[in-house]
């Protein structure tokens, strides 16, 4: 697809995506009344309109956004920094590491900016761990070990968490913890935002100032070293960068599989793999996603549904598509 | 005026030198082959040029500086490396992939730009595949990739290039291509060192041939010289009569 025909038609979905987001659901809100609630000085005469857009919508609308575009941006980064097609926050085992680390930190009753430190150092711990394991499988198939090195690890952070269900309290801890691991963006507040949303951004920045150079992390590490990129450097500061991220959109929003995979893939068909052009549209697309996603789970049902389920549906049948369309990925 | 000077130079991975008391030399404008078996250690010389692998033992002088104290970037700016054609993990067009060779001109944060775009398209006209531009490199042929390798090598603006075994998976038309246009790099001044599996791409395109093999001295001399039927036959360990016979040389 040309350039600027993506950009338009992305831009467009953008917008309709969250449009959605403020006015669909079981209390629908019309244009006017969100034109209302957001310019009028005097209080609406409904005051649950004000609590539905001011303490539900807009934080879900905001969060879905901010973590469709960071998970996405990670899977870019993590796909380019490991020349690898095939991995993504979840299959690394990231985001189950940062999962035991925000349970742990929920365990023990601490408040957000723990559960994000804690969710951080798990993801981090998970990284290195899959890196260092790597390096003693260079006799098997590189792209395949990885993602059974980041499986097998991600599988004992799982067992790690099942343990912390155990001890944890059947009343308080063990259902939100629970749920929580589900994936969903139904209890997030504007200040949770507002405490992962710098970080985000500070992960976020030098994925975006150096994503012409991810093109060259992907190069052999010879050939890298030939044209003069510092390949350790890089791929340290991309792999912090992109940890960093998925921790953050853990503890805000538990385990949301799928999306850091395959909305990559999608914008790589639509614009090509130079991470000039496919980092920027992959955080637009995986926002578009969860935007979409997000909605179709409070909307459809009488029961809200877990994210993480719902992008598990859409995520892994596309996936097994572009995979059978033998098209390089 | 000497580029790169091979001096005494032990090589080799962590414990195991694979060549020993290397010496040879590559002069500004030359064209040098490095001739020799499998598992010689040809690409361990390269290897080790492009400051990958530690020398053990001796000295590489690049433009009379010593190796070690050239940093990443100059080297990059200086030495520019082709390697064989491969398939990377993902499509990038022809156009990307060249660019890539900007980055030693570019700082950290900056992005390649019209002025780069411009050299690329410069240099994919010169090599006479500017009609790939937008293609995939993936999807070209072993000949084509092997070409905009070599157009990321240039965009370097290296005064030295280096191509580990250009030649290896190609078919016989796009082997003559390629050697047509290293002639036309050595005519345009261009210092190269290539490895090669055959001694007939050394006799079409090299000043100098460097003879690789294990557990015996280097030896470095005119293409005449080092082409000679003699040296092949103790060089490669077949027959003198099978070499004439199938290289139909006057060697």
């Amino acid at each position: 697809m040309m350039m600027s025909k993506t950009i338009g038609v992305v831009s467009l979905l953008l917008l309709m995506s969250m449009f959605l987001a403020l006015t669909a659901g079981k209390y629908p809100l019309s244009l006017g009344q969100i034109n209302e609630l957001i310019f009028s000085s005097h209080l609406s005469s409904d005051p649950r309109l004000s609590i539905v857009f001011w303490q539900i919508r807009l934080p879900r609308m905001l969060a879905a956004i901010l973590v469709g575009a960071s998970l996405s941006a990670a899977g870019t980064a993590y796909q380019g920094m490991f020349r690898n097609p095939l991995v993504s926050p979840d299959i690394l085992g990231v985001s189950a590491g940062a999962g035991l680390g925000a349970s742990a930190a929920i365990l023990l009753g601490l408040p957000m900016l723990f559960i994000q430190a804690f969710a951080f150092t798990g993801g981090i711990t998970v990284v290195v761990l899959v890196c260092v394991i790597a390096k003693f499988t260079r006799r098997q198939d590189p792209v395949l070990s990885l993602v059974l090195i980041g499986i097998a690890i991600g599988t004992l952070c799982g067992a790690g968490i099942s343990l912390i269900k155990v001890f944890a309290d059947p009343y308080i801890e063990l259902p939100s913890i629970t749920f929580w691991l589900l994936g969903g963006l139904n209890s997030i507040t504007l200040d949770d935002i507002a405490i992962a949303m710098p970080l985000i951004l500070i992960g976020l920045l030098p994925l975006f100032l150096l994503r012409w150079r991810m093109n060259l992390s992907s190069l052999p590490d010879d050939e890298a070293k030939a044209i003069g990129v510092n390949v350790t450097r890089l791929r340290i500061i991309f792999i912090i960068s992109a940890t960093l991220i998925t921790a953050c959109t853990v503890s805000i929003a538990g385990i949301i599989g799928w999306v850091g995979l395959v909305v990559p893939h999608i914008c790589r068909t639509l614009i090509g793999a130079n991470n000039q052009q496919l980092l920027p549209l992959s955080m637009a697309v995986g926002a578009i996603l969860l935007l979409f996603t997000d909605t179709i789970a409070r909307s459809v049902g009488t029961v809200e549904l877990p994210l993480g389920i719902i992008t598990a549906l859409i995520g892994a049948p596309f996936f097994l598509i572009l995979l059978m369309r033998r098209e390089r990925l | 005026m000497t580029i790169v000077n091979f001096n005494h130079a032990d090589i080799g991975y962590n414990r195991h030198p694979v060549l020993r008391d290397v010496s040879f030399t590559v002069k500004t404008g030359e064209v040098c082959c490095l001739l020799g078996t499998n598992g010689c250690g040809k690409t361990t010389i390269i290897r080790s040029l492009l400051g990958i692998l530690p020398l053990k033992g001796g000295s590489i002088q690049l433009h009379d500086k010593a190796l070690h104290l050239w940093n990443t970037t100059e080297l990059a700016q200086t030495v520019a490396y082709v390697p064989q054609a491969h398939d990377g993990p993902f499509a990038f067009s022809v156009l990307d992939m060249v660019m890539m060779g900007r980055c030693t001109h570019l700082k950290l944060f900056s992005q390649p730009g019209v002025k780069d775009r411009a050299l690329a398209m410069e240099l994919l006209l010169m090599l006479d595949i500017a009609h790939l531009a937008k293609r995939q490199y993936p999807s070209l042929s072993g000949g084509e990739r092997q070409l905009v390798l070599i157009a990321r090598a240039l965009i370097q603006q290296p005064t030295l290039l280096i191509m580990d075994e250009p030649a290896a998976s190609l078919d016989f038309g796009h082997q003559i291509t390629l050697l047509e246009r290293i002639r036309t790099l050595k005519k345009e001044g261009m210092t190269v060192l290539m490895s090669t599996h055959h001694p007939m791409h050394a006799k079409a395109v090299a000043d100098k041939v460097v003879l690789v093999a294990k557990d015996q001295p280097i030896q470095q001399g005119s293409i005449n010289d080092m082409l000679s039927a003699k040296r092949l036959t103790t060089l490669y360990g077949v027959q003198e009569s099978d070499i004439r016979n199938h290289l139909g040389l006057d060697i």
